[in-house]
């Protein structure tokens, strides 16, 4: 192969390939980089307190972030309580009833427009019809906005994985004369439980990381609180104020927040994927 | 009792059977239509409330809104040019760099990695897409932008800056805050979501044509670059888009590294705002109608910017999978 030509082809194949597995590496890397930084300036503050005591106010030394776990995982849970059911029942139209119809292609768009809405924007909407109206900050006003932003993560899922059910098991159990609404429940929901699990643990992944809606919506709080009427502290909001802020502990307490929550979002992540898996084959 | 009458009560509990069980599916149908339109109802609830609640700015301040660059809550006057601008440029840097990488590593998933290092990368390159937002502004404020500052930032101001046209770009301070670092940082926020997309459009390029490309003595780049990128080429506009919309409404990790300054500057370097950022740092400050109007305005600003993006998207995907349905 002595054409030059041909070998200035191969060269220049030769480099782009490198160049495409250079890129790679580069994303993998700052992924490495990343955790690398979490793990190295978090660990070292993962310590009971961290979980059992509360966020310190200015100025005051030690604390931790036990409010704002329970804060997330309150209002992350009534996000996810709230959008799961009106998600399914709303994906349930899409894939039994309308299917391909004008107003199911309608509903998907505009599904898909909320799906990629900036998450401040939905702070902002939620400020406007709870917080203002009722004239404070709280939870339900956080959750609220949680659950916008996992509503449309949990049709689409659910949409795509109701599709996946072969109509012959519908028309199997509909010739046996089995109700609609049963073949729905018994059959279709069933068969895809692992799916519809997996896009709810996706939402929930992703609201659970979620701080910009909650800035004016929760607000936060520096205390306990179970009471979802009053403002609540949550993860990534204390970790926004603490790492903007000027004290020492503030950082220390942000880094372990942000590898405890960054290693919680991941694995769900993980234990999401392994599950709609194990569902595929 | 005859066998007669046994026979018309169990057609009595047959029809009875039946009428319920329609009556239940009509109740079903009417719950899953009526959350259906109740996702309808959100997206137009939230257009409504900010229409309503930006009004006060628009029409106080009026299209001169759009092209202000002055930010004055002493002297109630505002206007959105730095924050729009601000956003516009974070996501154009983003897009120019995260589209080449996420290219390169749809290249490598789809053609050069071995069959068994496929989903470790490919779920690896989905875990970036699954770090919390706020955890990128931490890195980046405290190890990026430093790191880029001290390493990177004056080797460019030194050597780019002083170039005829384009120098006053790269001129500024080295503290690593500022459009650019806000923009490399989205970068890597949004690689996973192109990369993805390119990856799946990719995989659908039927093997033959490949196969023919390369029976003409096509080398790998030649084929990806002549068949694989042409035949995927609207679906590949359709998820650098999707990118597009997520950078453009990116709010926490841009608040932490962008500077957060209401000014306008020729220089990446120099510190800026964009419309997300802004309202997150402000909006609980802002105790005026006029600062609350306005920020909300910007909020309505960004809503609809990044519908017209996603909008294009939707419709260049659309094409794709229409393509598909003939070619099959």
């Amino acid at each position: 192969m002595s054409n030059p030509k041909y070998l200035r082809r191969r060269v220049i194949n030769l480099f782009n390939m490198a160049v495409a597995i250079a890129l790679t590496g580069l994303a993998l890397f700052f992924l490495g980089w990343i955790l690398y930084v979490l793990v190295v300036r978090g660990i070292g503050y993962i310590n009971p307190a961290l979980f059992l005591q509360s966020t310190p106010g200015a100025g005051i030394p030690g604390g931790g972030l036990g409010n704002a776990f329970v804060g997330s995982l309150i209002m992350s849970g009534l996000g996810i309580a709230l959008a799961t059911p009106i998600g399914i029942l709303a994906a349930t139209y899409l894939a039994e009833f309308g299917q391909r119809s004008r107003i199911a292609t309608v509903v998907r768009f505009i599904n898909d427009v909320l799906l990629s809405a900036p998450s401040i924007v939905i702070g902002v909407f939620v400020y406007g019809v709870v917080v203002e109206p009722s004239g404070h900050f709280s939870a339900w006003a956080g959750a609220i906005a949680l659950a916008i932003i996992a509503l449309p993560v949990t049709v689409r899922t659910t949409d795509t994985m109701l599709q996946l059910i072969p109509d012959q098991m519908r028309e199997a159990a509909i010739a046996l004369g089995t109700p609609r609404w049963k073949v729905t429940v018994w059959i279709v929901y069933r068969s895809s439980l692992a799916g519809i699990v997996t896009g709810v643990l996706l939402a929930f992944a992703r609201i659970v990381g979620e701080a910009a809606p909650l800035l004016f919506t929760s607000l936060g709080n520096q205390f306990f609180t179970g009471d979802p009427n009053q403002p609540m502290a949550a993860v990534p909001q204390v970790l926004f104020n603490f790492a903007m802020g000027p004290y020492e502990n503030w950082h220390q307490i942000a880094w372990a927040g942000a590898l405890v929550s960054t290693l919680f979002v991941l694995v769900l992540m993980i234990v999401a994927r392994l599950l709609s898996a194990s569902s595929k084959r | 009792m005859s066998a007669n009458s046994l026979f018309a009560s169990a057609a009595a509990l047959r029809a009875r059977r039946l009428a319920q069980g329609r009556r239940m599916d009509r109740l079903f149908r009417l719950a899953t239509v009526l959350f259906a339109w109740g996702v309808l109802l959100v997206l137009g609830a939230i257009i409504v409330v900010l229409l309503v609640q930006a009004w006060p700015a628009f029409s106080r301040f009026g299209f001169g809104f759009f092209t202000s660059t002055a930010w004055n809550p002493v002297t109630e006057n505002y206007g959105a040019a730095s924050s729009i601008l601000g956003t516009l440029v974070t996501a154009f840097i983003a897009i120019a760099l995260a589209v080449p990488i996420s290219f390169g590593i749809a290249l490598f998933l789809t053609e050069l990695s071995p069959r068994w290092l496929r989903r470790p990368i490919g779920i690896a390159v989905e875990l970036l897409a699954g770090i919390p937002s706020i955890i990128y502004g931490i890195w980046g404020l405290f190890i990026f932008a430093p790191w880029f500052a001290d390493n990177v930032q004056w080797r460019i101001s030194d050597t780019l800056g002083n170039l005829p046209a384009i120098g006053p770009l790269f001129q500024g301070p080295p503290i690593g805050l500022g459009w650019l670092v806000a923009g490399l940082v989205l970068t890597i926020m949004i690689i996973p979501f192109i990369a993805a997309v390119m990856r799946d459009v990719f995989d659908v390029v039927p093997t033959t044509l490949k196969e023919s490309a390369y029976a003409m003595g096509s080398t790998r780049w030649e084929v990806m670059r002549h068949i694989v990128l042409p035949y995927t080429s609207v679906g590949v506009i359709g998820g650098i888009m999707l990118g597009l919309g997520r950078a453009l409404g990116e709010t926490m990790a841009v608040t932490f590294v962008v500077g957060n300054a209401h000014d306008i500057h020729a220089s990446l370097f120099m510190p800026g705002n964009t419309i997300a950022s802004t309202i997150a740092n402000e909006f609980t400050e802002a105790t005026t109608v006029p600062h609350r109007s306005a920020l909300i305005a910007l909020g309505l600003i960004l809503f609809i910017i990044t519908f017209v993006v996603l909008a294009l998207a939707k419709f260049l995907l659309l094409q794709v999978e229409r393509g598909q349905g003939q070619k099959a």
